[in-house]
């Protein structure tokens, strides 16, 4: 086989792999939207959030200790212990909870019966508050995550295609293990919205807030349970993106390519975020391969969110999303 | 008991559709203006141009353009700062390539430029509603600045990658570059600022606000009853852009006077417009001004408290005040739809019946 | 009936053919909402459509007005055969028309509401606008003076400036009906005018109708549930039933008509 074919192919395997990480970011995106039609622009910064709290809770950080030896002149920084991964986690998912809790209740609560569009203005006043919250609690210095997931190129995988084509594939462990967690996690969310009584709940309230309501269902309760599981998948998210590129305000951003990955899947669509994702990361992977270095190169920047422009300009509902019918 | 409209009565169509119809309210604008062009500027130094009045000129304009898109017309962009982008390289592009043309007219042609970018991006609007939109204009964001980083004509090759507004006077006196007067940059943008926000009042009063309005409150009553929306939506975008372009040029040539892109006109600045717009109040002149101020004069009062009084790390006053932006958002989004300018509404309500309230 | 018109019982006289729907045929996929209908609109004339719920009243309003665009058939509109063009095309040549489910401009005054009404007879451009001199002006005032005979004509003089949002809905029906008549239609279309009205405010919106085709000569189609209301105000009704047409003519015949009779009141299973 000729270099480049080689080259592209392991090119698209890493973009579908990085589709992946995008997608683990858009399944929050989906959940909210589905069960509340919130677009929650803050989704990100959650995932942000909770690989500080994380990262915080693991290494034993004081929280709040800027804003206190600012104060007081104190010099605080540690309680002096480290938690082990599972329990740190465990930790993380509570306060997650917690802080859907705390949306629902100062924020959501207010907003019921609001135009779409205001509550997400909301949500990016909510990313904002969280990002702030955030290095505040924590510091805002770059952060390693190391829960103990492997990293570094998959051996196997390199040995096996260099037997076969005379060229090892770069595969990053952990990026298999992504994959991996991302199949997990679909399957799980949609056990758990086929078969258990709250995910009927959940998708009768995406289908009719007021019809849900008139049978019993509790608006208040539904929107904490989803804000939760997003708040839980921003988690594993963070976990993701933090192991691989450290915890830095920049994840957040990195976590706004999920935009461009829900425009093409559709808002409301499971399989539409993951396929949307592994579209997406490919395709800015082989752009970048084969048009950056004649156009200056970091296209990846860009080109998620004008191939999800021109495919909208097409298809405005996305791939998987219903096709909208306009009365009066 | 001063303020009110008792015998102040409207006996032609045209006295009743003006921009302030109280009295009261025509005096105080006159007033104002009055201390804005004659006491300002004799007062003015250099701390307080830069950190307050040419910023809040400059972000008013911005403002006034935004909230013409998404406040009249009801078409959410995230993509300001890569149109005040567009504005500030065109302004350059200009600058360095006709240096004897006056640079008055350099920064409304790049409004020009940058209203023709905005139609390009609005093309989609006809397609595309809502946050789907919202999130199409994270393209014109996103690609715009990488195309000023990436591509060295727009930079005229620096080295730096930086661009730097090289010294044009305005009758005799420097109005950009590193020797302008703080006054000069004052009025400068004063005088634009006035000029665009009373064509923005016009537009905004007359039927072309009147089909912007109605696009934005039921776009499909809107085309039935006659509303073309291509070109109404088109015209949104254009004109909001001109007045984004001209204050991205004045903010690149007035007020920074040398810029990198990224950092400039990132994704950031296309929040900060947006908030500015949702705390003054969507769809409202005033609110424009009034959020501009707010957003303006914020972190400079919390760096006053905070770091000056206080004596906080300059990093972590940044950070409480991204807390506290986003709980204003919030707040007002909840407490106050539309925002300081509905405050200021009813306030004016209040006083119009006191002492009296029933 | 001749091709001239003809005059009502109570002595008015209708003219020609204003409108004429031929053969038109209307699906949403695989369902079919309309199926084959025509018919004719007169000037001068208050024609009813009327029919049990999903019967494709609404759809066929939907089609004058220019929103769905039917897949067979013909749209004839003064004489001449429209082609198929966007709603606010439709709007210009002279149709105005209220909905069901009442869309006016929530954000904006009544005022501005009842002026939006009147954008396909303005003429000044952005320019003009942006400058708010000479022409722009008087054209704004001159609209004014007309919009302001409507306000009064519909009784809705103190509620000029207040948001529509904040109006009951009685009230929101008839600045709905303001605004159709700011255009001057030639073909005024009312979809269920007088729906979730009580006694005393579909008299009034009865009353305005009918001073409407009186006064202005305005060609009126109407859709409308209350049987009553359609039997007095009607010179011509056509019943549909599941998007057919089975009824066509004044009043009188229709009431009489054995698969009308059908539809409303049900068939009697043997």
């Amino acid at each position: 086989m000729p270099d480049t074919l080689l080259y592209a192919i392991e090119v698209s395997l890493n973009g579908l792999m990085a589709g992946i990480m995008y997608a683990l970011v858009a399944l929050g995106f989906v959940l909210i939207f589905k069960a509340s039609g919130i677009f929650n622009y803050a989704q990100g910064v959650l995932a942000l959030f909770a690989a500080l709290t994380l990262v915080g809770l693991q290494q034993g950080q004081i929280p709040f200790a800027h804003v206190i030896n600012a104060s007081f002149g104190t010099d605080l920084h540690h309680f002096g212990w480290t938690l082990p991964a599972v329990v740190a986690i465990a930790l993380t998912a509570v306060v997650m909870v917690g802080l859907a809790w705390a949306i629902e209740r100062i924020v959501l609560q207010h907003l019921v019966n609001q135009a779409p569009i205001i509550l997400f203005m909301a949500t990016i006043g909510l990313a904002y508050f969280l990002e702030g919250l955030g290095d505040v609690m924590w510091g805002a210095d770059i952060k390693k995550l190391d829960v103990g997931l492997p990293q570094g190129i998959n051996e196997t995988i390199d040995a096996v295609t260099f037997n076969a084509f005379g060229y090892g594939f770069f595969i990053d462990n952990l990026d298999i293990i992504a994959a991996f967690v991302a199949g997990v996690l679909v399957l799980a969310l949609t056990l758990f919205s086929q078969y258990t009584k709250y995910g009927r709940a959940l998708r009768a309230v995406a289908d009719d807030h007021q019809a849900a309501l008139s049978v019993g269902i509790s608006l208040r309760f539904i929107w904490v349970l989803v804000w939760s599981i997003a708040g839980f998948v921003a988690l594993v998210a963070g976990i993701m993106w933090g192991s691989k590129s450290g915890v830095q305000f920049s994840l957040s951003l990195i976590a706004l390519k999920a935009l461009p990955v829900l425009m093409l899947g559709g808002f409301t669509s499971i399989p539409g975020a993951i396929v949307g994702g592994l579209i997406i990361g490919m395709g800015e992977k082989l752009f970048e391969f084969f048009a950056g270095p004649l156009i200056g190169g970091a296209t990846e920047n860009w080109f998620a969110y004008v191939l999800a422009l021109l495919f909208l300009v097409f298809r405005p509902q996305g791939l998987f999303g219903e096709k909208i019918i306009e009365r009066v | 008991m001063l303020y009110r409209e008792a015998g102040d009565f409207k006996t032609t169509y045209a006295k009743d559709s003006q921009t302030f119809p109280i009295k009261a309210d025509r005096m105080a604008y006159f007033a104002l203006l009055a201390v804005a062009f004659g006491v300002v500027p004799f007062l003015i130094n250099d701390y307080w141009a830069n950190a307050v009045f040419v910023p809040f000129l400059i972000y008013a304009i911005a403002a006034i353009g935004l909230n013409i898109l998404t406040g009249y017309c009801g078409q959410v962009s995230l993509g300001t700062g890569g149109f005040m982008a567009v504005g500030a390289y065109a302004c350059y592009k200009l600058m360095t390539a006709f240096p004897e043309v006056p640079v008055l007219l350099h920064v409304l042609l790049a409004g020009g430029v940058t209203a023709g970018v905005g139609v390009l991006f609005g093309l989609p609007s006809l397609r595309i509603k809502g946050f789907y939109l919202a999130v199409a204009t994270l393209a014109a964001q996103f690609f715009l600045v990488w195309l000023f980083n990436k591509v060295p004509w727009f930079y005229n090759y620096s080295a730096s990658g930086q661009i730097t507004a090289p010294e044009r006077s305005m009758f005799g006196i420097a109005v950009t570059g590193a020797n302008t007067p703080a006054w000069a940059k004052y009025l400068f943008c004063l005088v634009i600022l006035v000029a665009l926000a009373w064509l923005a009042r016009n537009l905004t009063r007359g039927m072309v606000g009147r089909k912007w309005m109605a696009i934005r409150d039921m776009d499909i009553a809107a085309e039935i009853i006659g509303v073309n929306p291509l070109t109404t939506k088109l015209s949104a975008f254009a004109i909001s852009s001109f007045f984004i372009g001209v204050s991205g040029a004045l903010f690149f040539a007035v007020y920074l006077g040398a810029a990198e892109v990224g950092e400039a006109f990132g994704i950031q600045k296309s929040f900060l417009i947006l908030f500015m717009i949702i705390i003054g109040g969507l769809g409202s002149m005033f609110g424009s001004f009034a959020g501009a101020a707010f957003l303006v004069l914020l972190p400079v009062f919390l760096k006053n408290v905070l770091v000056g009084g206080l004596g906080w790390p300059t990093d972590l006053a940044a950070h409480i005040e991204l807390m506290i932006v986003g709980g204003l958002i919030i707040t007002f989004l909840i407490l106050e739809p539309h925002g300081l300018a509905q405050l200021w509404r009813v306030a004016k309500e209040k006083l119009r019946l006191w002492p009296f309230p029933h | 009936m001749s091709a001239e018109g003809y005059t009502t019982a109570d002595g008015r006289k209708i003219g020609g053919v204003l409108m004429e729907m031929k053969n038109i045929t209307l699906r949403f996929g695989g369902v079919k909402a309309i199926t084959d209908i025509s018919f004719d609109i007169r000037e001068g004339e208050i024609r009813a459509i009327i029919g049990p719920n999903g019967a494709g009243k609404s759809s066929m309003l939907n089609v004058i007005s220019g929103f769905y665009v039917p897949q067979e058939g013909e749209v004839w509109f003064r004489g001449q055969k429209r082609a198929p063009m966007r709603p606010y095309e439709v709007a210009r040549q002279g149709i105005a028309r209220t909905f069901q489910n009442i869309a006016l401009f929530e954000g904006m005054t009544v005022l501005d509401n009842i002026m939006t009404g009147r954008l396909t007879l303005m003429e000044s451009g952005l320019a003009a606008q942006s400058l708010w001199w000479g022409k722009a002006q008087r054209e704004e005032v001159a609209h004014r003076e007309k919009v302001e005979k409507i306000i009064d004509f519909l009784e809705i003089q103190p509620i000029r400036k207040t948001p529509v949002g904040r109006l009951p809905y009685g009230l929101k029906k008839r600045v709905e009906l303001a605004r159709a008549l700011a255009a001057e239609p030639k073909l005024l279309l009312l979809d269920e005018p007088m729906a979730g009205m009580n006694v005393e405010e579909k008299e009034d919106m009865c009353r305005f109708i009918l001073d409407v085709n009186d006064e202005f000569g305005t060609t009126i189609a109407l859709i409308e549930h209350d049987m009553g209301v359609v039997m007095d105000l009607s010179d011509r009704v056509v019943v549909m039933d599941y998007g057919k047409k089975i009824g066509d003519g004044p009043p009188d015949e229709v009431r009489s008509n054995p698969d009308v009779i059908r539809a409303y009141l049900g068939v009697e299973h043997a």
